[in-house]
């Protein structure tokens, strides 16, 4: 059986137990990036030898008795969006490109303390701004399912390492469904936990109130091994939540006898492929076979959550990438190209290095915060965002007095070609229609493959929960898994050996 | 709400983003269309709403004055695209004021 | 105080106050007025000065606002930074708790309101000593509003509330080195001042001349500086002014006769690097805007507001160049930070924990210790240490007068003549006390005990082995009736005067029974005298 047949769970337990080096085990995905990356393009930087060389000193210290960490062995491909002193951070970007933070954000320390093996860093949307991988400053991420089509995105070369099997776990962010809607199209599972759950120190910021860091991997128990290691308090991140971790492994197979599943009506509206629609359909029938209470909800301001979150979103990232001007660290323009009308050297720099450094969608959407944030369009555009947002936390808050979860499609379609939205930005947005609520109202979500289009498409289901509800999103996925098959389906290129 | 290119280009120096005169005509055209669309928030009543700018409902997070070690000015400057082992360099700025 | 408003409508410019600066020097500079006294005079100008102030004070804290680096002033450029406080990306701000109450604490002693719900907001704008590309500032809700900090002249002379608009908690910026010389050279960055706390505090346009301003930022630093708020260091930038300024001229006989107040446009004077400059350049701009008011009538809200530099060698006010696009600093809620909520306990205990400021100390030594306002002034306005020192000797010594006159003659004469410390002084309160008591008991006289105060600073030894070595000891009874005696035997003439009702004549005693034992105390010998000069 070769390491890359085996979940995340029963590859630290083979490790643990010595049946299976930490060598072996990094080697056999290194060796899979190496013979698959090139038609996928999901890395941005693969670390061999630091890999192997942490995965020897595990083994080592395995072998000298001492203690190992509970993901020892355990390779994971981390979005590049999260610093790493050992690899470059490029966000993807051109401003970033070979960039060397000095420190580890806390996940990855997080991730290193549990003996984890971190191979590589993983392709995504330019600064996690995009739905379908293409705005990489690295080239886009094919989906292994169809390399013709997005993998989804931000988080889409993590998705689709995961789905590719270059790698057992992956790290995504997710701020308006960067790790859930790659998940679905990639067929995977990922999970956002609730804002705050994990710490977002060393992720780079994208949108500070809706960035959060999540698990993607085959299945919900495999995020359940991750998030144990990775959630919990962080001192040095003032918006981590200081709140116990219980134990996500522990509860995975309680029964769901009981569980109220809220679905939503307009969420099988006129934009919703009928195929996709019946998939979701199937997955709540196979809840209520499980146990679960199907109960018809009403999220009244669902409609408006794309508007909200490309002004709330948007405006922080204005903000959040006003320091990649070219003075301290990243691209900086060479002086005196243009002649340019600019009023000072300064500001030429500035203005030459962001135009240089950013490509289209950032800089649309830096464009976008920036008015919206400007004196006379605050209150119509920001504010107005915010009062929204309320309206659509108390949405959620309301929904979950009735139901414990809330069911429903992690996309309208499944995935799409590769350039065939690139023309038309605002199409693009109207991707995260189902999951930027889920960011708005500071909750969590999960995405699992439910069904497969007929073309061979994977097609991903949604819970939501409310805060701090993780154990019961990872326990109904994982219940749904061992009822269903999705999540073990592979692509034809996954079934390569390697 | 359609934006002029005027607007555009205002924008585009509050942001410090310099854009072609082509850059500027394809902004403008998308930035209006997708200030349209963010724009229909303006039917939703929202008068008895106070704004919500973060999901958490936490208070008074603090860390104590205790120091912790500094980076290096190597490690400070290891990324800098032009320093002179002490100092970052960056085009003249005098004539320009700061502010505290 | 108010200078008085002139009647006339246009004034000729003779009558404005040539001590200030003469009209036709305007272009040379303001002299330095440096050792002329603080003071508030009227002089007779045909306009009011309007003057409100901003003060960013450095909060005494061992660590930045929003990371673990030290804020010690002087470490070599870029050696107390951090990803926090350089921007790296991913890097987030978490809140220095000392930082909050120490700021907490200057807005309760400028009798603020203190908000029940605070938080911070992001100003957004490009500088390189900005490294994130916005400064964590308040906008909408500062942790404090609406106060008071009143300045009284010592004298009793004059005395001016001013009130405070608000005070907020920010992060400071770092700083550029310009290439003077070259101007065209890379600007330098040293981002090591990067995110120290700051408190600004900004007043009403309540001052109304530039000697008001000083004398207000004086008692402000005094009272911050008692607090242990911030060691107000201005040539470490621990404390950095700037003020507004504009004139109200009465026109066409003022609103009394029916004419109007013009207002000259609202200038913004920064880069002021002491108290005095800041009155200098206040004087400066009160005669620069007369004059241009004369030239062009312009008047507050034609025109938009501009900022001016000071030049301290120069003596004069530069326009510094306006950076429309900058204005827009699009503040929203900081993010990466939650709000700071304030309960009344909190409250309670800082205000428990909160020594009296200046004001209620010069109060409370006055009575305490019956020594006069001017006094108790002079006392406090040389700092807590002083007082505490003070307050020791008095209460030793028992007399507050006596403790006072010595700190003011002695003490602090000697501390500005040697430079220091009150914590260095040699002699200590209960030396000191000693000594004081000493001269009470009659064991010598005030001026002796000068000497030997004066001794044990250059010497540094104990005050006994100077009294010791000066062969000070005291005279007993028998010595003093002994020599009493002889001085009576050799001057029949004081005898005879004195017996004759003229007891002044004993005076003539002193000096000799001084040369005859230095260590008399000459009130003993002038009553030991009189008395066998009765019984004879």
């Amino acid at each position: 059986m070769q390491p890359s047949d085996l979940s995340a769970v029963d590859l630290v337990n083979a490790v643990r137990q010595g049946d299976l080096t930490a060598v072996r085990c990094t080697e056999a995905y290194l060796d899979r990036i190496a013979a698959l990356d090139g038609s996928i393009n999901a890395f941005l930087s693969v670390d061999r030898e630091g890999s192997l060389r942490t995965a020897a000193s595990i083994d080592e210290r395995r072998k000298a008795g001492k203690p190992i960490g509970p993901l020892a062995g355990l390779p994971v491909a981390v979005k590049d969006a999260l610093c790493t002193t050992d690899q470059p951070t490029t966000c993807a970007s051109k401003m970033l490109a070979g960039f060397r933070p000095p420190y580890d954000a806390e996940v990855v320390a997080r991730l290193r303390a549990a003996d984890a093996v971190i191979v590589g860093k993983t392709n995504m949307d330019e600064f996690a701004m995009g739905g379908s991988n293409e705005n990489s400053a690295f080239g886009p991420v094919h989906n292994p399912w169809d390399l013709a089509r997005t993998p989804g995105g931000s988080s889409g070369g993590s998705a689709a390492a995961v789905a590719a099997d270059m790698a057992p776990v992956a790290i995504g962010s997710d701020t308006g469904g960067s790790i859930r809607q790659p998940a679905g199209l990639c067929g995977i599972t990922g999970l956002k936990p609730t804002y705050g759950r994990v710490s977002r120190r060393g992720l780079v910021a994208f949108a500070s109130s809706l960035d959060q860091i999540g698990p993607m991997a085959r299945s919900a128990a495999d995020c359940a091994l991750i998030l144990s290691s990775i959630a919990g308090h962080d001192p040095g991140d003032a918006t981590s939540l200081d709140a116990p971790v219980p134990s996500y492994t522990a509860d995975l197979e309680r029964p769901l006898e009981g569980v109220r599943i809220g679905r939503v009506a307009a969420h099988f509206g006129a934009g919703v492929d009928p195929e996709v629609a019946h998939a979701v359909e199937e997955a709540f029938a196979a809840f209520r076979a499980a146990g679960a209470i199907i109960k018809e909800i009403d999220l009244p301001h669902a409609d408006a959550g794309v508007a909200t979150y490309y002004l709330v979103a948007p405006c922080e990232a204005s903000s959040n990438l006003a320091r990649y001007d070219g003075a301290h660290y990243g691209h900086r323009a060479e002086p005196g190209k243009t002649s340019g009308g600019f009023e000072s050297a300064l500001v030429e720099m500035y203005c030459r290095s962001r135009a240089e450094g950013f490509g289209p969608e950032v800089k649309r959407r830096i464009m976008l915060g920036t008015y919206a944030l400007s004196a006379g369009y605050y209150d119509a555009y920001y504010a107005k965002a915010l009062r929204v947002r309320r309206l659509i936390r108390q949405d959620y808050l309301d929904a979950f007095a009735e139901v414990d979860l809330i069911g429903g499609p992690v996309s309208a379609t499944a995935a799409f070609k590769l350039g065939e939205k690139t023309g038309d930005p605002l199409s693009m947005y109207l991707v995260d229609l189902y999951t930027v609520g889920t960011n708005l109202a500071g909750v969590g979500g999960i995405s699992f493959p439910c069904g497969f289009t007929k073309s061979g498409l994977p097609i991903g289901f949604q819970l939501q929960g409310p805060a701090l509800a993780e154990q019961l999103l990872l326990r109904a996925a994982d219940r749904y898994q061992h009822l269903t098959d999705w999540h073990l389906r592979r692509p034809a290129i996954a079934a390569q050996r390697c | 709400m359609a934006l002029s290119k005027n607007d555009v280009a205002k924008v585009g120096l509050l942001a410090r983003l310099a854009l072609s005169d082509a850059e500027l005509d394809t902004m403008t055209r998308e930035l209006s269309s997708i200030v349209g669309f963010v724009g229909q928030l303006e039917k939703i009543d929202t008068s008895a709403v106070e704004p919500l700018a973060h999901p958490l409902d936490t208070q008074n997070v603090f860390r104590e004055d205790v120091p912790r070690p500094s980076l290096s000015t190597a490690e400070a400057l290891q990324s800098s695209p032009r320093h002179d082992g002490e100092c970052f360099l960056v085009p003249a700025v005098l004539g320009d004021t700061g502010s505290a | 105080m108010l200078i008085p408003h002139r009647p006339e409508p246009s004034p000729p410019l003779a009558i404005l106050p040539t001590f200030v600066c003469p009209p036709e020097r305007l272009s040379e500079s303001v002299p330095d007025t440096a050792s002329a006294p603080v003071t508030t005079t009227a002089t007779t100008v045909p306009y009011t000065t309007v003057i409100g102030l901003e003060v960013h004070v450095q909060l005494q804290t061992q660590t930045k606002l929003f990371c673990g680096c030290s804020t010690k002033f002087g470490a070599p450029p870029n050696t107390q930074v951090c990803p926090t406080c350089l921007g790296l990306p991913g890097s987030l701000p978490v809140m220095n708790r000392k930082a909050f109450e120490l700021a907490v604490r200057s807005a309760l002693a400028l009798d603020c309101r203190i908000a029940s719900f605070t938080k911070w907001d992001r100003k957004n704008y490009f500088y390189p000593d900005l490294p994130k590309g916005y400064q964590i500032s308040q906008f909408d809700l500062p942790f404090s509003s609406d106060g008071t900090l009143e300045v009284v002249d010592p004298k009793g002379a004059w005395s001016r509330k001013v009130g405070i608009i608000r005070v907020h908690l920010e992060e400071d910026a770092g700083k550029s080195m310009h290439d003077e010389a070259s101007g065209v050279a890379d600007t330098r960055i040293d981002l090591n001042r990067a995110g120290t706390p700051l408190c600004e505090i900004v007043t009403q346009p309540d001052l109304r001349s530039p000697q008001e301003a000083r004398a207000w930022l004086n008692e402000l630093k005094l009272l911050l500086v008692y607090l242990g708020v911030s060691d107000c260091n201005m040539q470490e930038g621990s404390l950095r002014v700037d003020a507004n300024v504009n004139l109200h001229i009465p026109v066409d006989g003022g609103p009394d006769a029916g004419g109007r107040i013009a207002k000259t446009p609202i200038v913004e004077i920064k880069n002021m690097n002491s108290f005095r400059s800041v009155e200098r350049a206040l004087a400066y701009e009160a005669i620069r805007q007369y004059e241009e008011w004369q030239a062009t009538k312009a008047e507050m809200g034609k025109t938009p507001k501009q900022t001016r530099g000071w030049d301290d060698p120069a003596g004069v006010t530069r326009a510094q160049r306006h950076k429309e696009e900058s204005s827009d600093y699009r503040y929203f809620p900081e993010p990466d930070l939650v709000p700071v909520t304030v309960s009344d306990e909190w409250l309670a205990a800082a205000r428990q924990a909160m020594g009296p400021p200046p004001a209620v100390l010069r109060q409370t030594l006055a009575t305490t210790w019956k020594i006069s306002s001017y006094d108790a002034d002079v006392l406090v306005n040389q700092g807590g240490d002083l007082v505490a020192y003070f307050e020791e000797l008095a209460g030793k010594v028992g007399e507050g007068k006596v403790a006072s006159n010595w700190m003011q003659q002695d003490v602090l004469r000697t501390l500005n003549e040697r430079g220091g410390t009150i914590g260095e002084f040699p002699v200590r309160p209960a030396a000191l006390a000693d000594l004081i008591g000493r001269v009470a008991k009659g064991d010598f006289d005030t001026s002796r005990a000068r000497e030997i105060f004066a001794e044990v600073l250059a010497s540094g030894r104990p005050i006994d082995d100077v009294v010791a070595s000066m062969g000070i000891a005291a005279v007993d009874d028998d010595e003093l009736v002994a020599l009493c005696r002889a001085l009576l035997a050799e001057n029949p003439k004081v005898v005879a005067d004195v017996k004759g009702g003229k007891e002044q004549a004993a005076a003539g005693l002193i000096g000799q029974a001084k040369k005859k034992n230095p260590n008399v105390n000459p009130g003993k010998v002038r009553a030991m005298c009189l008395d066998l000069i009765r019984q004879m």
